[in-house]
């Protein structure tokens, strides 16, 4: 193997790439260029309570419809609510698919906006200003998480310690799966055999 | 031989009931001393020599060593080599894991190899974003975050299995930190967030450049009324700036840093801004040496690490305490024995040898 190394290394060709590129696209992070609309997100937000109030009585609903979820089957009912789930949370919150739902102990605020998608609140780069240290422009999501669970009846779950995220379950349903597990635990409860 | 054999300064300490590591610091802790530690500078380079170097600055000032983990997400040499190498040496060396560049299969993998190679000490990070270094083109990994981190070596320790349920034969016996970061919005949530690091097993933590010490001081009020200060160890971190010039710099570019602008008119007023920027450092470490619940300090002081015993001496807070130094082991005085034999004794060298041997081998 020869000492001297190569004239070109990748890093010169990239670096000689980058001069012919015509423009840089904004932002560092394709975290934070994928979400730009932050005007919804940070509505999202200020409504938390009301969201809270309404995704209860959603959930009650959807717990009610476990009999035609079972009927139809979970497998086969999980492409069609996906898709709903996917844009309606997609518009309000910037939802990432994360298959694991903690909106409702995080404010309102999806903490995978986070470009280090940190579920426990908070890094220590948050600016002076409470914007993300990673995306100078877009406001720190646990910065909003916090203010949105100041609103909140359950505004003591933003203290729970999250387990790490289960990332074989990206691009699934939540609600499909708390309404499994709520029928489940239901059942269990009712047979008085603890699941 | 059983003679050298009988000192080795690597070796753990024996096993004291209620402490979770065999590593000094969580001693010097638990026994309610103030405690310094200090940050080592990780060399970009393959050679030992340079760690041992850098460690021997602090000798006989420090309880704890930090190595970082490619702090700024600039490559530096692991903070697990880092650490392999110091604790062979008998420091207390605290390995720094961040969440930046790892999966949880390579973490886990990395606390029990560090524990292996006598590692008492592990402190868990998130890590400043890629966009903080030299190569912003890398993978951010951020598979797991700090609070996740420090959930999952206190399973590995506490309960001997891995995040899966699988088992540990030898668990890591490891004194778990965290860091904290006071000085960053939002304000409120802080001393919460404390508070959810110590129920994921934060058993001491190090906070970010304290510069701010009002600030610092209501945060610990509120620590305080929390019954916090009682449950986990409190270093605040502390530094001294270079110039005005770099306080600046430091300010607008490296995440998490809160500087007021008070100590930077100090600085720029100052004939020697260096000998000013370690004045200021010593005159915060008194002030908060004071303040109720903090167990110790932390001296971050990047490439001015020769100012650290300085710092440690005329701050008195070791109050006359010696930390543990290096000691000549008796290897250290064979070696030296040894050595001027060694020296007078006339080189021999194995193809001069060979050359010999051959030329005499050959029929004239």
């Amino acid at each position: 193997m020869s000492d001297v190394p190569p004239r070109y290394t990748q890093a010169v060709l990239n670096r000689k790439a980058a001069r012919k590129m015509a423009y840089k696209p904004a932002g560092v992070s394709a975290t934070g260029r994928n979400a730009r609309r932050f005007a919804i997100r940070l509505w999202a937000v200020r409504q938390s309570r009301a969201l809270e109030w309404f995704y209860q009585r959603f959930a009650n609903v959807f717990l009610l419809l476990h009999p035609m979820w079972k009927a139809v089957g979970y497998q086969r009912a999980e492409t069609p609510v996906k898709f709903v789930e996917k844009h309606v949370k997609g518009f309000l919150f910037d939802c990432r698919m994360c298959g694991q739902c903690v909106l409702s102990s995080t404010g309102m605020s999806c903490p995978m906006n986070c470009p280090k998608q940190l579920r426990n609140g908070p890094c220590g780069g948050v600016r002076a200003n409470g914007n993300c240290e990673v995306e100078p422009d877009m406001p720190c999501v646990w910065v909003q998480a916090w203010s949105g669970a100041q609103a909140m009846r359950g505004r003591d779950m933003i203290l729970d310690v999250q387990k790490p995220v289960d990332q074989s379950l990206r691009e699934t349903s939540s609600w499909l799966r708390v309404t499994a597990k709520a029928a489940a635990e239901r059942e269990a409860a009712k047979t008085g055999a603890p699941q | 031989m059983n003679q050298i054999d009988s000192f080795d300064p690597s070796e753990p300490l024996e096993p004291q009931p209620g402490h979770s590591s065999y590593g000094r610091l969580e001693r010097i802790l638990r026994r309610g001393e103030f405690a310094v530690t200090a940050e080592l500078n990780p060399p970009d380079s393959a050679n030992p020599q340079d760690v041992y170097e850098r460690a021997a600055i602090f000798d006989g000032w420090v309880d704890g060593i930090n190595a970082v983990d490619a702090s700024g997400a600039n490559a530096h040499m692991s903070s697990v080599g880092i650490c392999a190498l110091l604790s062979r040496m008998g420091y207390a060396s605290i390995l720094q894991i961040s969440c930046r560049d790892k999966n949880r299969i390579a973490i886990q993998g990395d606390v029990l190899g560090a524990a292996a190679m006598g590692v008492q000490n592990v402190m868990c990070l998130t890590g400043d974003g890629v966009q903080a270094g030299d190569q912003p083109g890398a993978k951010p990994v951020f598979d797991l975050d700090c609070m996740s981190l420090l959930e999952t070596v206190r399973i590995m320790r506490d309960n001997s299995k891995f995040l899966s349920g699988r088992k540990l034969t030898t668990p890591p016996a490891v004194f778990l930190g965290a860091a904290i970061n006071p000085f960053a919005p939002p304000h409120d949530f802080r001393p919460y967030r404390l508070a959810k690091k110590i129920a994921a097993g934060a058993q001491f933590v190090q906070s970010q450049y304290c510069y701010d010490v009002p600030m610092f001081k209501s945060y610990m009020q509120q620590v305080r009324d929390m019954g916090l200060d009682e449950e986990c160890f409190i270093l605040c971190g502390v530094g001294p700036l270079a110039s005005a010039r770099t306080a600046r710099w430091m300010r607008s570019n490296v995440p998490g840093v809160h500087i007021p602008d008070h100590i930077i008119e100090r600085l720029e007023g100052a004939q020697n801004q260096k000998a000013e920027g370690k004045q200021i450092c010593i005159d915060i470490i008194n002030e908060v040496k004071e303040i109720e619940g903090v167990s110790g300090i932390h001296v971050m002081a990047y490439r001015q690490e020769e100012f650290v015993a300085e710092i440690v001496h005329e701050s008195g807070v070791l109050k006359g305490r010696r930390p543990w130094t290096k000691e000549t082991t008796a290897v250290d005085e064979l070696v030296a024995a040894r050595m001027e034999e060694i020296l007078e004794e006339p080189k021999l060298l194995p193809h001069e040898l060979a050359g010999a041997a051959s030329d005499a081998d050959q029929p004239e």
